[in-house]
Formats: C-alpha cells, structure tokens, sequence
C-alpha cells in the first residue's frame, strides 16, 4: 500500500502491530494536523508493523508511546529528508495511559479519579501503582 | 512538623520526625492528664468502611483523651453512611465537619485517594492487605521503650512472614536503621515474598537469615515478633498438623531465650503464643496495646499541630 511521504512532520515507525491507534489517542492531535495510521504494515524488524505520519513540525505528546512502545522509532522530516532522530524517554510519571490490573486497588472502585503510574526500573520498564503499589509491564 | 502532614504508609515520616513522635508519646505516657484538654474542640472522624473494632477504639479512645470529640461509622452501617458515595465525595464532605479522619477501607490506595481529597489530615487505619502505618509505629515505639534503641538490635519474626503485612511493614521501618539483623524463622511455604528479600533486605544490605526452626535461633534474639499461622495457609491437613507446633510459643521455648528478649505481637492472637507466656515479664504484647493508644495520641497531636 502506498502512503505519500511527507514533506515536514514527524513520522512514528516500528510500531508494534495493533498499538498505533491507542499512542495516537495519546498524541494530542489538533484538528490542523494532517495524519496517517498504517495498520500491519511489513516490516523486516517486526513481522507487522504500524505507522504514524504527521504532517506538521510542534510538540506532541509522546509520553504514551514511550510508555506503550519504547522502541518505536521517531523521525522529524523537513522538507523531505529526516533531520532529527528523537529519542524516546520514559517518563518518570503517567496520568491515565496504564490501567492498574489489581483488583484489590481502590482505582477499581472510585470512578473519575486518574491512574497514576511512576517508573520503577528504566531496564526493566517497569510502573508501579500510585494506590496500591502493584507493579506492572507495559 | 509534621503539623497539616498525613500518615498514609509507615515511611511517610523520616527517622527524625519519628524519633519526635516517640519523645512526645512518652511525656504523654508520664503526664497523661497535661494532654487532657490538649484537643479540645477538635474533631476526629473516623470512617471505617469495614469494622475493626480495636484500631476504632485505639484511635477515639485517643482523641478522648486529648479532650477532643468523635464522629463516625464503622462496619454494617458504613455503606448507608456512603449510600454509593466515592471515597473521594465523602472525604470532602467530612473535610468540612471534621479537624482530622483515620479511614479504613478494604481497598489498597483508599487512603491515598482520601488524604487528596479531605482538606484535612488524614491516617491510613488500614486500607486491605496493603498499609497500617499505626501498627508499625505502635511496634517501633514499644521496641524503642522496651530496649532503649531502634539501632543494632536482632529482631526474630515468626510464623506467617508470606501474607503478614505487619511483619513487612516493620522489617521496611527497621531496615532504615544502623545494626538491625533480621532472622526470618518460618515454614517453607511461608518465607518472605520476593519484595522483601530483593527491595529490603538484599536492595538495602541487611544482614539476614531463613531458618525453620525457633529453637536454634532464640537463644541469640533481642526481640521476637510472633504471627498467626493459619491453617488455611496451607495445601494440605498434614502439614498443617506437622508444622503447626513448631510456630508455638509456650513456657519450655522460652526457657531458651534470653532474659532480656521480648516477645511481640500484633493481635489478636489465635494460639500461636500458650496463654501461660503472659505472665512473663518478657512478653509485650498486651504493653504494645498501650503504647498504640499513646502513640496515635502524640500522632494527633503532631498532626493537629498542638504543642
Ligand atoms: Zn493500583
């Protein structure tokens, strides 16, 4: 399938398959940006891949695809060619991206009160609960 | 200060501010009647989403010793009181009536989500399987009057240390301070979790052992921290049977200990420690009752900020 490539934005590769449309959620896309979702694309790396293109240069939130996918790739194009590897960091904190899976934690309760998760081990990407402490994987 | 702070697990507070704690909790237990007007016109709510009848009374009997006055519910009529309400609505509301709540609530992080929400200070009286900051710090008093120091001490735990969350919660509070030696004595199928031997023992190089057996081991112990072994515990009668005396304490195994060695508890206790052991002076656990009432009176105090 033939997508165009883009001129000046950002493209988001390596995605693992199934994930790109929940990081796009996380974006916070405005309504003047163009984008492309490619969904199960091929890829050497992976056996299927998603992609996201985004036709504009400013600061997304990239917080949840750090979380979600640290080892996608993401690329700053301008005018046709990529000027900008940017790393992915994990975040220290994260509001409402995880969901805590412990069905003692009071999050499984209270409604309208955000999921908090902080980063307990960069190596291992590991998040501990806010509530209850559980510990959990991305 | 601890003035406007709350208490939602054990390590909230650093050593320093503990070690005020206990100053302020033994005047009191000197004096106890210069406290009696301490908090008067204060309120404390305490909301108890599930009943447990002795940290309910540790606490109010507390506040009414300071002078202050009660509000609350506790157990059968918690959820008319809440009527579906969110913790988080509830707290709010009491915010208002009350100077300072204790919540129990068989969730883990109930606590956490009151203190953000109550505009006043908040103790965490137990939130499910997770924290009881006051027992670690009834436990830390009573070894701090009982030995004279939090340092340098070998502490025994026995029994249950696999679902135990005092025993956990303790073994982190002593973990932070100089010469503590850890010996772990219970049955294999109740060992320490994988967190406490990797975050606390190994991540903050404690001296520590597993042993099975309490004879080989007491005679060396400063204390010994007794649990219930429950006989649900485990996958089948025999062991049960096999194990379960092992974890007693009777008279004929404290002829092994040494003179000066308390015995501690958490209660209530099932059988685990023989009724003839109240009687020696070394056993504490009824002291550790008391001192959890002094202790969450200066822990009102300091959290009201009275001097
Ligand atoms: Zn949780």
């Amino acid at each position: 399938m033939e997508v165009n490539s883009i001129e000046n934005g950002i493209v988001i590769d390596h995605i693992r398959a199934g994930l790109g449309r929940k990081i796009l959620s996380y974006m916070n896309i405005e309504s003047g940006d163009t984008v492309a979702l490619i969904m199960n694309a091929t890829s050497k790396k992976h056996a299927r891949k998603d992609i996201i293109k985004i036709e504009n240069i400013r600061e997304f939130d990239l917080a949840a695809l750090a979380v979600l996918d640290h080892t996608a790739t993401v690329n700053v194009i301008k005018q046709g060619k990529i000027v900008e590897k940017i790393n992915l960091d994990l975040p220290e904190k994260v509001v409402d991206v995880l969901r805590c899976k412990n069905p003692r934690c009071v999050t499984s309760v209270e409604p309208a009160i955000p999921q908090i998760f902080h980063l307990v081990s960069p190596e291992t990407v590991e998040y501990r609960c806010e509530y209850c402490d559980e510990i959990i994987k991305p | 200060m601890l003035k406007g702070k709350n208490l939602i697990e054990p390590l909230d507070f650093t050593t320093e501010e503990l070690e005020k704690l206990f100053v302020l909790s033994n005047k009191i237990m000197d004096k106890p009647l210069d406290f009696s007007e301490c908090c008067k016109g204060d309120i404390l709510a305490t909301l108890f989403y599930e009943p447990s009848t002795r940290t309910r009374f540790s606490f109010e009997t507390a506040m009414l010793r300071l002078g202050g006055q009660v509000i609350g519910f506790s157990g059968e009529n918690a959820s008319s009181a809440a009527k579906g309400e969110s913790i988080a609505d509830t707290l709010k509301a009491i915010g208002c009536y009350a100077d300072i709540a204790v919540i129990r609530h068989p969730k883990e992080g109930s606590a956490l989500v009151a203190s953000k929400n109550a505009g006043i200070p908040v103790i965490n009286g137990g939130d499910g399987g997770h924290q009881h900051p006051t027992q670690t710090l009834t436990d830390l008093l009573t070894i701090k009057r009982e030995k004279g120091r939090l340092a340098n001490l070998r502490v025994g735990f026995c029994g249950d240390l696999l679902f135990g969350r005092t025993v956990h919660s303790l073994i982190r509070a002593l973990s932070r301070y100089e010469g503590i030696e850890f010996i772990l004595i219970s049955p294999e199928e109740l060992k320490v979790p994988e967190f406490v031997r990797n975050d606390i023992l190994r991540g903050k190089d404690c001296k520590y052992c597993e042993v099975t057996d309490m004879l080989d081991v007491l005679p060396q112990l400063d204390i010994l921290y007794m649990t219930r072994v429950q006989r649900e515990r485990f996958f089948n009668e025999e062991d049960y049977i096999r194990l379960k005396d092992s974890y007693i304490l009777d008279e004929e195994k404290m002829l092994l200990a040494p003179k000066d060695m308390i015995v501690m508890h958490p209660l209530p206790r099932v059988n685990e420690i023989s009724v003839e052991v109240d009687t020696d002076p070394r056993a504490k656990y009824f002291v550790q009752v008391k001192n959890g009432m002094y202790v969450r009176m200066a822990l009102i105090m300091s959290l009201l900020g009275k001097k």
